[in-house]
């Protein structure tokens, strides 16, 4: 496994290499934004013509696309750089706004989504490597098995028929109640019935992940000398489970953690359109469907943006967990 | 516990390995005794059986591995023992340290938590009195500022100050016997040297006994009482050290100590001056393992098993056919150095 | 572990690949799991004649009732058995292909930057690091809503996200055969580039990039069909993903419609990843791809 570089280093790396992604991604969109077919601004607007003329020729004019090509890069990198998105005809509001509204339920959904995987997961491979070879592990195994080949939005629309339309305990889809106007204790508890299904379908493919990687970092923990050392001088196998085993296989989860993110964000696209999760997943869809690529172009331009965020966090993380990345 | 009465006991120890249904024997059925205060070095080239016999007495033998025969660690048989019986006699009443002080401590706890563990799992002490042992075991172990490293990682630790942790650690419940397995390989020289300086001092201040596991003679001349050579699985020559080095009696001791590493030579040399290899588990040959590699080997070694058996006036005793005529006051040594 | 505990290789190493495959439960599943989706594909044309988009039946008859369609029919009256099978083709394709796309970028990146190290290397990880940013279903979905949902847009699509993982890998498989003998030795004798990485490193690079190919084919099934379930697939052919995603609109009565297509995607998904396992294992490797 490859050393990560935690603490302040880490940090302005991190800062470094989230402007070169911002700049990288700018140009990617902008390629692709080249490659479609017919004038970008009629791709930015949407097809058939349902943008107005004045509208076209703003984007014209923001993109600067009369001007030669290096110069149209330079205005839109220069946009970009300052969160200046553009405006979605089809929503009416700047892109930037648009992202900015959605991004809370997006946020909150991935951190359930998460924390639940992570949770469950390194629990069950903690168990699975604990009892290996044993029928619980294969057990687990062929769960995790199952669950890492089953697709998100499959696992959606089936937890949909089962808890909501067989057993009718949850809501189909949504993040509240409309017009119900609870506040308080009522309106959290409302949430987080809508919250459940799209929490659990969004975790179990990375539950099934977390509990590959424990217990694949488990048993290789439990290989190395430090607890052949435990052992020798009498700790109890529970104590060298938790201690010094878990507390080692934590580091590659970890740094699978911040790898995972951005597919993360990617399966909150189907699971916010499966269960109408208003976030940014949701927004890209209707982007999508809508062909409003500039929002399309800017979700994943943000997007990327937070994986970045979430990586320095795991960096920081990193660093706690290991004291041997505190002072590189 | 007197000088005499061993504190640990070891006969006709077994080891073999699962293989499918079959098994590969890889240890033959060693013996020897240590008494307290004494030091007994295992010597042999990598892969004739030493290190396994030293995981033996601890139980720390891999899954696939067995082993039979009789341990008897103060007046218990130990061998075999399980869970939690073995456990307890771990770390307080045997204890081991390991050849890679680099990698046998837990790279994210401190060193002292590490030996304050090593305390509390045995000893029911509040953990202020544990603080308090493990701070003055480092201390023993002439660790310098030992209040400062005591909340420091191994990796801010020197390879020989983690063999001293190691130490540290081994000693805190004041084990019976310490069971070093090649502890000072992975060191500069100048630090071997201080390593085993300080188990010397340990093992007199303490009494317990030492068996040191080693395929470097030089070190055994200096810090065993007793030696027993190993070779392919068996014992090939036992006896005083002071003895053995003066009057080794197998051809392979002669080779051990021809090949020994000299003051001065700088590098440390693995025995390179023996022709040939250890045989793999697979293909030790018939008669004397030795034999393929033996400059006095005749036609019978290669046949017939050698058997170990009384040489000289004291314990020494020598598996070799040949022994007696390469020993003969009048003939020369044979010369291994070709 | 010290030296001593672990034992010298003996015995007959040389047992071929299958053979060892077949030792391992978990990959003969995954073969056998494999041959039924890929039998059904190459079946597809026979066993079901005809476009499986076509209407054939009475919309939405429940598995059973009916012989002539055993798994019933769709809101349109699709047979939902024939569009599995043609379905399983399509995914097949497409995951292959893709797959295919992102080993050519995937081995090239890695084996330009492990060989050539230095500037080239910096600037080939930065990219790979900047591909590994961008969330990759994200990524795929804009491609393909930039360049219009087709097959070989679907693939391109897939490809392009797909190889970053894999560039690392081959990067470091590089980066320790350069720095053996066979490849120094072919540069003292001053065999060229394009040789000692034909000849030299990709073969031995060629076990983890095996197992790799097919935990991304399984990816890229993955990929396709949560495309075509947000309504980005081809629309001219049969996808599983889609008909999860037509099926979505009659759940609270016919759950089936759903149902069905989204088992044999977890079937073919399923028996990819046995196989990647049983590859890994028997192949004697020790590493995760995801």
């Amino acid at each position: 496994m490859q050393m990560r570089v935690g603490g302040p280093l880490a940090a302005i790396r991190r800062f470094g290499q989230m402007v070169a992604v911002v700049v990288g991604i700018a140009v990617i969109n902008f390629f692709l934004l080249h490659l479609a077919p017919g004038d970008a601004a009629q791709v930015l607007a949407g097809e058939a013509g349902s943008a107005t003329p004045e509208y076209i020729a703003a984007l014209r004019a923001q993109f600067g696309l009369d001007q030669p090509l290096a110069v149209q890069f330079a205005k839109y990198l220069a946009n970009v750089l300052t969160f200046d998105l553009g405006f979605s005809f089809r929503q009416g509001l700047p892109v930037s706004q648009l992202i900015l509204d959605r991004l809370g339920p997006t946020l909150v959904l991935m951190g359930v989504s998460i924390t639940f995987a992570v949770l469950v997961g390194g629990t069950l491979g903690f168990v699975a490597a604990r009892h290996a070879g044993q029928p619980l592990d294969t057990a687990i195994s062929v769960l995790a098995l199952l669950f890492y080949a089953t697709p998100v939005f499959w696992i959606g629309v089936m937890l949909i028929v089962v808890f909501s339309v067989w057993l009718d305990w949850l809501p189909v889809g949504g993040m509240a109640e409309i017009g119900t106007g609870l506040t308080g204790l009522a309106h959290l508890v409302d949430v987080a019935r809508h919250l459940a299904l799209p929490a659990l379908t969004l975790s179990l493919y990375y539950l099934a992940i977390y509990t590959r990687l424990t217990r694949a970092a488990m048993l290789e923990a439990y290989g190395q000398d430090y607890v052949r050392t435990a052992v020798a001088k009498g700790v109890r196998p529970r104590r060298i489970a938790y201690r010094h085993v878990l507390r080692n296989a934590l580091l590659p989860v970890v740094t699978q953690l911040g790898l995972q993110l951005g597919a993360i964000l990617g399966g909150a696209v189907l699971v916010e359109t499966v269960f109408a999760w208003p976030g940014l997943g949701r927004l890209a869809f209707e982007a999508l469907f809508q062909r409003d690529l500039n929002l399309l172009l800017g979700i994943l331009l943000c997007s990327s943006v937070v994986v970045v965020l979430a990586n320095l966090a795991v960096d920081l993380l990193y660093a706690v967990l290991d004291p041997r990345t505190a002072r590189a | 516990m007197s000088a005499d009465s061993p504190v640990l006991q070891v006969e006709d120890l077994r080891i073999a390995f699962r293989e499918g249904a079959a098994e590969r024997a890889a240890v033959h059925g060693i013996g020897f005794s240590v008494a307290a205060g004494e030091t007994l070095a295992i010597v042999g080239e990598s892969g004739c059986g030493k290190s396994l016999t030293a995981f033996a007495l601890l139980g720390l033998l891999p899954g696939n591995a067995r082993a039979r025969g009789r341990v008897r660690l103060e007046d218990h048989d130990i061998l075999g023992l399980q869970g939690e019986a073995m456990r307890r006699l771990r770390g307080a009443r045997i204890a081991m340290i390991f050849q890679e002080p680099m990698t046998a401590l837990n790279p994210v706890l401190t060193v002292g938590a590490q030996i304050v563990e090593a305390i509390r799992e045995h000893d029911a002490v509040s953990a202020a009195e544990a603080r308090a042992r493990a701070g003055a075991l480092l201390a023993r172990v002439r660790i310098p500022d030992p209040e400062r490293r005591f909340v420091e990682y191994p990796h801010q630790l020197s390879g020989g100050m983690r063999q001293r942790v190691m130490i540290a650690m081994a000693l805190a419940c004041s084990p019976a016997v310490l069971v070093a397995d090649e502890p000072t390989t992975a060191l500069d020289v100048t630090v071997q040297a201080e390593i085993l300086d300080l188990i010397d001092d340990l093992r007199r201040e303490t009494g317990m006994a030492v068996v040191l596991i080693t395929h470097d003679l030089g070190l055994v001349a200096e810090h065993a009482d007793r030696v027993l050579v190993m070779y392919a699985g068996r014992a090939v020559e036992t006896g005083s050290a002071a003895s053995l080095f003066a009057t080794p009696r197998h051809p392979y001791t002669r080779g051990l100590i021809a090949a020994r590493p000299r003051i001065g030579s700088g590098a440390r040399q693995r025995l390179a001056e023996i022709p040939g290899q250890v045989p793999s588990l697979g293909a030790v040959p018939r008669g004397c393992a030795f034999a393929p590699r033996c400059p006095a080997a005749g036609a019978p070694c290669r046949e017939t098993l050698p058997l170990l058996e009384a040489a000289g006036a004291a314990a020494e005793r020598v598996a070799c056919l040949r022994w007696k005529d390469l020993h003969a006051p009048e003939q020369s040594p044979v010369s291994l150095d070709a | 572990m010290a030296g001593v505990l672990t034992l010298p290789a003996t015995g007959p190493r040389r047992v071929g690949l299958l053979a060892r495959l077949a030792r391992r439960p978990s990959a003969c599943i995954g073969l056998v799991l494999l041959g039924l989706v890929a039998g059904a594909g190459l079946a597809a044309p026979v066993l079901f004649p005809g476009d499986p988009l076509d209407m054939v039946g009475a919309p939405l008859q429940w598995p059973g009732t009916d012989p002539a369609f055993p798994l019933g029919t769709d809101m349109l009256g699709r047979d939902i058995a024939a569009g599995i099978a043609h379905g399983a083709r399509i995914s097949l394709m497409i995951g292959a292909v893709a797959t295919l796309v992102a080993l050519v970028i995937g081995v090239g990146i890695g084996a330009a930057a492990g060989y050539y190290g230095g500037h080239i290397e910096a600037a080939l990880m930065r990219l790979t690091e900047l591909f590994q940013t961008i969330p990759p279903f994200l990524f795929t979905l804009a491609i393909v809503a930039v360049l219009q949902p087709s097959i070989p847009t679907i693939v391109l699509a897939i490809g392009l996200t797909g190889w970053p993982a894999l560039a690392r890998l081959v990067r470091a498989e590089v980066l320790r055969l350069r720095d053996g003998e066979l490849v120094q030795s072919s540069i003292v004798i001053g065999a060229s580039d394009a040789r000692i990485i034909g000849l030299h490193i990709l073969p031995n690079v060629l076990a983890p990039v095996i197992v790799s190919a097919s935990i991304l084919v399984a990816n890229a099934i993955l990929t396709e069909s949560s495309l075509a379930f947000l309504g980005l697939g081809d629309p001219n052919v049969v996808s599983w993903g889609a008909m999860v995603g037509a099926g979505r609109e009659v759940i609270r009565t016919d759950w089936f419609v759903a149902a069905a297509p989204g088992l044999a995607i977890v079937a073919a998904v399923l028996a990819l990843n046995l196989l990647g396992d049983g590859l890994n294992d028997a192949l004697d490797l020790k590493r995760e791809l995801r």
